[in-house]
């Protein structure tokens, strides 16, 4: 006879981790608990590309381009790769985009899941440490070239600031201060916003900073999708304030990026930097 | 060698259901209201941190009395199926309907199973959808017994009391601060002995949460601070605490962080789902 109860295991006190749950009541549901054959899988599923962020006070922007990839072939110009953590945080994906969605599903579960199993919500360094657990546990895939390189930003209501966590396939976390790129695109976007990037900017000048560092990424990595002109698809930026989390709408992104384009007819490499800093650091 | 006494099946079932209703009476009501944007829950409780009310799911609420160790595991169950099929299939597949069929099932294989206690404890599951026609009240009782609710739900202590009282006053699409004043007074409505009295709760022995549709975000729960709650119900004279023998199960004791009633409201406490 069959028990039409819930399993003793879901009235267990105790675990308020929904993948710590699942490796036990559901493993084959976790991404990282499939085994692969032997052998490189990297060119059979598409890749997502450039990610930015930035901090300003009171808050952070994180941007990314549109475009996935799959060897020389556009395998998508829509793609969505910065997504809601929570209400106060963002994730953005670099790597295969298949894998890295579900990652962020898994995450955003795994915040949800805590928050109402615990009644509070989960401190930043507890989010990052989360989303590092669940990098590492894809670590066998990214070995055989299916790995997924997230960037974690949120608005730390502790603190009161806007903060920035790096990966790497391991699981290891850094964190940035002021900015942070990820994706194949990232070195370039670097570049750009390391010339652009002041203490001081306000919520806008910082999300035309994030479409500038991502049009320099698109100029010089082929899998990097800059503005579409022709289709009217602009990076997808969220910004994060101490009222939470917002996707800005098309037409706002549309406006910044018409603007950094028109710029980019006058003068193709973008605005000019100094070449030597006046007065203090300005940074 | 010892001979057990026989007990009929009648007897030992009606004795099980005694238990539990006793103990479920002796802690105090909860009500369910709806309202024009959504679901209203209001209870006594003077506890910030043990709750009565909560969230399940984006749209689904979960609202018990009784024991709490009890009604605390049933909700974590809750919360565990929800995200477990929200995450396998997607979040609109997660309904209040297949949770109360859950529920139903438990508490009733407990209820009748030998070897084990019944469960002390009654509970609600309710759902918003987009409009008040879609909203669903499911009440289970401890036998796992379900009823679909319409309207308005009461449960606990003086629930017979309270669900006349709503009966009489409840009316269908109020606004949040009309429904609330209903939800409030109905608590404090009690009657001993063909006498009825009415009592004002104070703000701060209140646990009040909505299923607000009007809602943004996809999570549709919130919680109403006190500094709100004070404002929606505006002036209603004296407060009077309850009685004292009412106070068994954990929840309902005031604990030592309960404020008093002229201490500054608080409503410090990290918002799980902030107030929109």
């Amino acid at each position: 006879m069959t028990d039409a109860r819930i399993p003793a295991a879901y009235m267990q006190p105790g675990i308020s981790s929904f993948s710590d749950f699942l490796s036990e009541q559901a493993p084959d549901l976790l991404p990282a608990r499939r085994s692969l054959p032997a052998g490189s899988a990297a060119d059979l599923a598409p890749h997502g590309t450039t990610i930015v962020a930035a901090t300003f006070p009171g808050g952070l922007v994180m941007a990314g381009d549109r475009r996935a990839t799959m060897g020389n072939v556009i395998a998508q110009r829509d793609i969505e790769k910065v997504f809601p953590a929570d209400e106060y945080s963002v994730v953005g994906i670099a790597g295969t985009a298949g894998l890295a969605v579900e990652m962020v599903r898994l995450f955003q579960v795994e915040l949800e899941h805590y928050e109402k199993i615990e009644g509070s919500i989960l401190s930043l360094d507890g989010k990052a440490n989360r989303l590092s657990a669940l990098i590492r546990a894809n670590l066998g895939m990214a070995m055989q070239g299916l790995a997924v390189v997230p960037m974690f930003a949120g608005f730390d209501l502790d603190l009161g600031i806007g903060r920035i966590f790096g990966y790497d396939v391991t699981g290891g976390r850094h964190e940035e201060r002021h900015f942070f790129t990820v994706g194949s695109g990232s070195l370039f976007a670097r570049g750009a916003m390391k010339k652009l990037y002041r203490e001081d900017l306000s919520e806008t000048e910082c999300v035309t900073l994030a479409v500038q560092a991502l049009y320099d990424a698109a100029d010089d990595d082929s899998a990097t999708g800059g503005p579409d002109l022709t289709r009217r698809i602009f990076p997808v930026v969220w910004v994060v304030t101490v009222d939470g989390g917002r996707k800005l709408s098309d037409e706002d992104v549309a406006e910044i990026a018409d603007l950094v384009v028109a710029g980019r007819m006058q003068r193709p490499d973008g605005p000019n930097a100094p070449l030597l800093s006046r007065g203090e650091e300005s940074r | 060698m010892s001979m057990p006494f026989y007990v009929s099946p009648e007897q030992l079932m009606k004795d099980r259901a005694d238990f539990a209703r006793k103990g479920i009476a002796r802690g105090r009501s909860l009500v369910a209201v709806q309202y024009a944007d959504g679901v209203l829950f209001v209870t006594e409780n003077p506890s910030r941190a043990l709750h009565k009310v909560s969230e399940i799911y984006d749209r689904i609420a979960f609202a018990a009395v009784g024991r709490y160790n009890e009604f605390e595991n049933l909700r974590i169950a809750g919360v565990r199926l929800a995200d477990m099929r929200g995450y396998s299939y997607d979040r609109r597949d997660v309904t209040g309907r297949g949770l109360a069929n859950a529920y139903a099932q438990t508490l009733g294989t407990i209820f009748s199973s030998g070897g084990e206690k019944p469960y002390e404890v009654e509970i609600l599951v309710a759902e918003v959808g987009s409009n008040s026609d879609e909203d669903q009240i499911y009440r289970l009782t401890y036998e796992g017994r379900v009823a679909d609710e319409h309207g308005y739900a009461a449960m606990g202590g003086d629930a017979e009391t309270v669900a006349t009282y709503l009966g009489e006053h409840y009316t269908d699409g109020s606004s949040l601060d009309a429904a609330l004043a209903v939800a409030v007074a109905a608590l404090g409505h009690a009657t001993e002995g063909g006498e009825t009295t009415d009592r004002v709760i104070p703000v701060g022995d209140l646990e009040v949460a909505v299923l607000d549709r009007t809602r943004s975000q996809p999570r549709k729960f919130a919680r109403i601070m006190p500094a709100r709650l004070d404002a929606l119900l505006g002036d209603r004279g004296p407060t009077e605490h309850a009685p004292a023998e009412h106070d068994r199960i954990e929840a309902d004791t005031p604990s030592l962080d309960a404020p008093s009633p002229d201490a500054p409201q608080d409503s410090g406490e990290p918002p799980v789902a902030p107030p929109p």
